[in-house]
């Protein structure tokens, strides 16, 4: 089961009861009535679109329904450099909000146990960004980090940086924008995971003469494993199509344009509905064949 | 908050003084301005206009407003009219605006605005596809004011669909402070020092435009794809060289605020309001080579009924008087015969201002990006784009 990585550690002991309940399958129609109307319907129509071609002779934005299956073929030979990117940077940004994630969720969840005060604090102030709309605390960052902000201008002075360098429109500048945006994401799964964690167990280990390092990577890590992987896939998974961070007008330049940026600027600015529509069906591919491969790979005893 | 007048008529008296005595955006900040605030507080008791009420989407900072954000000359309007306008800045660009409302326009549906002001060639594409409807002059008698160079445009002879709320040069921008020896043609641009501190415009026709004059390219006339494509390898090739390093549309100013950007192709009228908002910083000029001139125009989407209440609207702002009072705060080419000598009682210098009333000398100088068929108005969209994306 590809997504077990979500559920607990504990084995599951009993398994569902085998008679269909008309109740449940009562119950279950909510929720198959929005599937089908709002994830099947769309990707219905997403795939159609892919597949639409130009009639000579008309107008901007007017494709009818065909089976152009070369529209595939452009999307890779013209994108695939969009797509390599959108994965490194994604890759690059979840490893660094997984750095970052770890210590804190760490800190927040175990060091700080015997204080539930401090505790509630620092989780309020893990979630309190999202207080501010990302677009603009996005914005608030460029402009902390232009040519003539606090930043690059101290750097500048203390001769760290040539006088011509900048880090906005640069990827270091997209990457760092990634991974600031979702740490929340990272943070409060691999919290949940840590919160939990028996520290008898830790107790255990040295009692075995474990080193702590030793310690960390056969109890802590694999019993916190399930939050790292959520934590992971709540970041990747949005981060690949991200958008924001990547376009001109927040922390990227043309050549840091990632697949979300093509779809967007394919969609609105060229009216090129197909090109977009099979970019925005490959994004999706690369990610479930990603996704599948890393949680297959990662059940949770596999992951030391 | 609601703009129509209390019926107290003592309090009525007073906001109406009080609206009188407005003036001018750039006095305003200057500081010149007196205090109106108190007056503005008052008007928050006022009741509910009867009457129809319009929606009208522009563009930001593209109509006068006081420091309350109210809309002098709008509020005026519905005074008058007993027509309640509700004004909403819906329009960030022309592409991203037409996806929004192209699938309702498709259908003959209302968009949620009865009049919107886009450009020059985005009219012309609403205007082939349809969807717009045509302008009852009879309700529109001011529009004999309009100036007889934009009374008969390739993608609407005769302004059958259209009319024109404002218009502007694309020019060229320089920090002066950090720059001192500025720019006269696009090829400054690419001057090592301002390596990765270039600005440009992500309207295709302004910074395609502005480099094909400079290759000695008439962008009115009927010129073809190789003229642009060549103009295309050289904008690569800069962007590429990471000598441009942003390419955007409204959003350039937060660059040139943040002197992330020394140097840019811009919109003339912005210039004004930034070195008004953070200090007289930045010169503007046309290139020699040439620069380019459009307007964004009104129109009535399909799907509205209220074309008579929108036709009054037009009608009001196409007064001299209320034109030339926009033009001082909004610092655009106000397309109004008339309004030039109303500027002149509220400030000479204002009538003299080259961007907003220009002269013979200051026309010859630009051009309108001729009209493109739609073939290549994709195809010169995608080229465009692609070097936006580095792909």
């Amino acid at each position: 089961m590809a997504f077990g990585a979500f559920a607990t550690s504990a084995p599951v002991v009993e398994s569902a009861p085998r008679r269909r309940s008309k109740v449940a399958l009562l119950l279950l129609l909510p929720g198959i009535a929005y599937l089908a109307l709002f994830f099947l319907v769309p990707l219905v129509s997403l795939v159609l679109t892919s597949f639409q071609a130009k009639t000579p002779g008309t107008d901007i934005g007017v494709y009818e329904y065909a089976f152009k299956i070369e529209n595939y073929g452009f999307v890779f030979s013209t994108y695939s450099e969009h797509m390599l990117r959108s994965l490194l940077y994604a890759v690059v940004a979840t490893a660094l909000a997984l750095l970052f994630s770890y210590p804190l969720a760490y800190f927040i969840g175990v060091t700080l146990r015997k204080f539930p005060l401090l505790q509630a604090l620092s989780l309020t102030l893990v979630i309190a960004p999202f207080f501010i709309s990302f677009l603009l605390r996005t914005l608030a960052w460029k402009q902390i980090l232009s040519d003539e902000g606090p930043v690059i201008s101290t750097l500048k002075a203390l001769s760290l940086l040539g006088s011509d360098a900048h880090f906005t429109g640069t990827p270091g500048a997209v990457i760092f924008g990634l991974a600031y945006n979702f740490i929340p994401f990272m943070t409060l799964p691999i919290y949940t995971s840590l919160e939990k964690l028996d520290l008898r167990y830790v107790e255990a280990g040295s009692d075995l003469y474990a080193s702590p390092v030793r310690t960390f990577l056969s109890v802590t890590l694999p019993l916190s494993a399930p939050g790292v992987i959520s934590g992971t896939l709540l970041t990747f998974i949005p981060i690949s199509g991200d958008f924001v961070n990547a376009s001109n007008a927040f922390l990227g330049s043309s050549e840091t344009a990632m697949v979300g940026n093509v779809i967007e600027s394919q969609f609105f600015t060229s009216q090129n509905y197909p090109i977009a529509a099979a970019l925005s069906i490959i994004l999706m591919a690369a990610i479930l064949i990603l996704v599948s491969i890393y949680v297959r790979k990662s059940g949770t005893e596999d992951l030391v | 908050m609601s703009k129509s007048l209390p019926e107290d008529p003592l309090i009525r008296s007073l906001v109406t003084a009080a609206r009188k005595a407005q003036i001018s955006r750039r006095g305003m900040l200057l500081g010149t301005a007196g205090t109106i605030g108190a007056a503005s507080a008052v008007s928050l008791t006022a009741c509910a206009p009867s009457g129809n009420s319009i929606v009208w989407a522009n563009w930001a900072a593209y109509i006068d407003e006081d420091d309350e954000g109210n809309y002098p000359t709008l509020d005026r309007f519905e005074d008058e009219s007993g027509i309640r306008v509700s004004y909403q800045i819906d329009v960030d660009d022309n592409n991203t605006f037409y996806a929004k409302v192209k699938d309702q326009l498709a259908l003959g549906q209302d968009i949620g605005a009865d009049t919107v002001c886009l450009t020059d060639w985005m009219v012309g594409r609403l205007i082939r596809f349809g969807y717009v409807q045509e302008l009852d002059k009879a309700n529109i008698p001011n529009a004999k004011n309009l100036l007889p160079s934009l009374q008969d445009p390739g993608f609407d002879p005769g302004r059958t669909f259209s009319l024109p709320w404002q218009g502007g040069f694309a020019g060229l921008c320089w920090n002066k402070e950090l720059y001192p020896q500025g720019l006269k043609n696009v090829s400054d641009l690419w001057a090592p020092e301002l390596k990765g501190r270039v600005g440009v415009l992500s309207e295709m026709r302004d910074t395609i435009g502005l480099i094909m004059a400079e290759q000695g390219v008439d962008i009115s006339s009927d010129f073809a794809a190789e003229d642009f494509e060549k103009a295309i390898d050289l904008f690569r090739e800069k962007v590429e060289s990471g000598q441009i390093r942003n390419i955007k549309g409204n959003s350039y100013l937060e660059d040139l605020k943040n002197e992330d950007t020394i140097a840019a192709i811009v919109w003339s009228g912005d210039v004004t309001v930034i070195n008004a908002e953070a200090g007289d910083k930045w010169e503007f000029v046309i290139p020699e080579t040439g620069g380019t001139l459009w307007n964004d125009n009104f129109v009535i989407p399909v799907g509205t009924k209220k074309n008579a209440d929108v036709e009054k609207l037009i009608d009001y702002y196409y007064d001299p008087a209320v034109a030339a009072e926009v033009a001082a705060w909004v610092n655009y080419i106000t397309p109004v015969v008339g309004a030039q000598a109303e500027a002149e009682k509220i400030d000479p210098a204002l009538a003299e201002n080259q961007l907003i009333f220009p002269n013979e000398e200051t026309l010859a100088k630009v051009k309108v990006f001729r009209a493109l068929t739609a073939d290549e108005e994709q195809s010169f969209g995608d080229s465009f784009q692609s070097v936006l994306l580095g792909a």
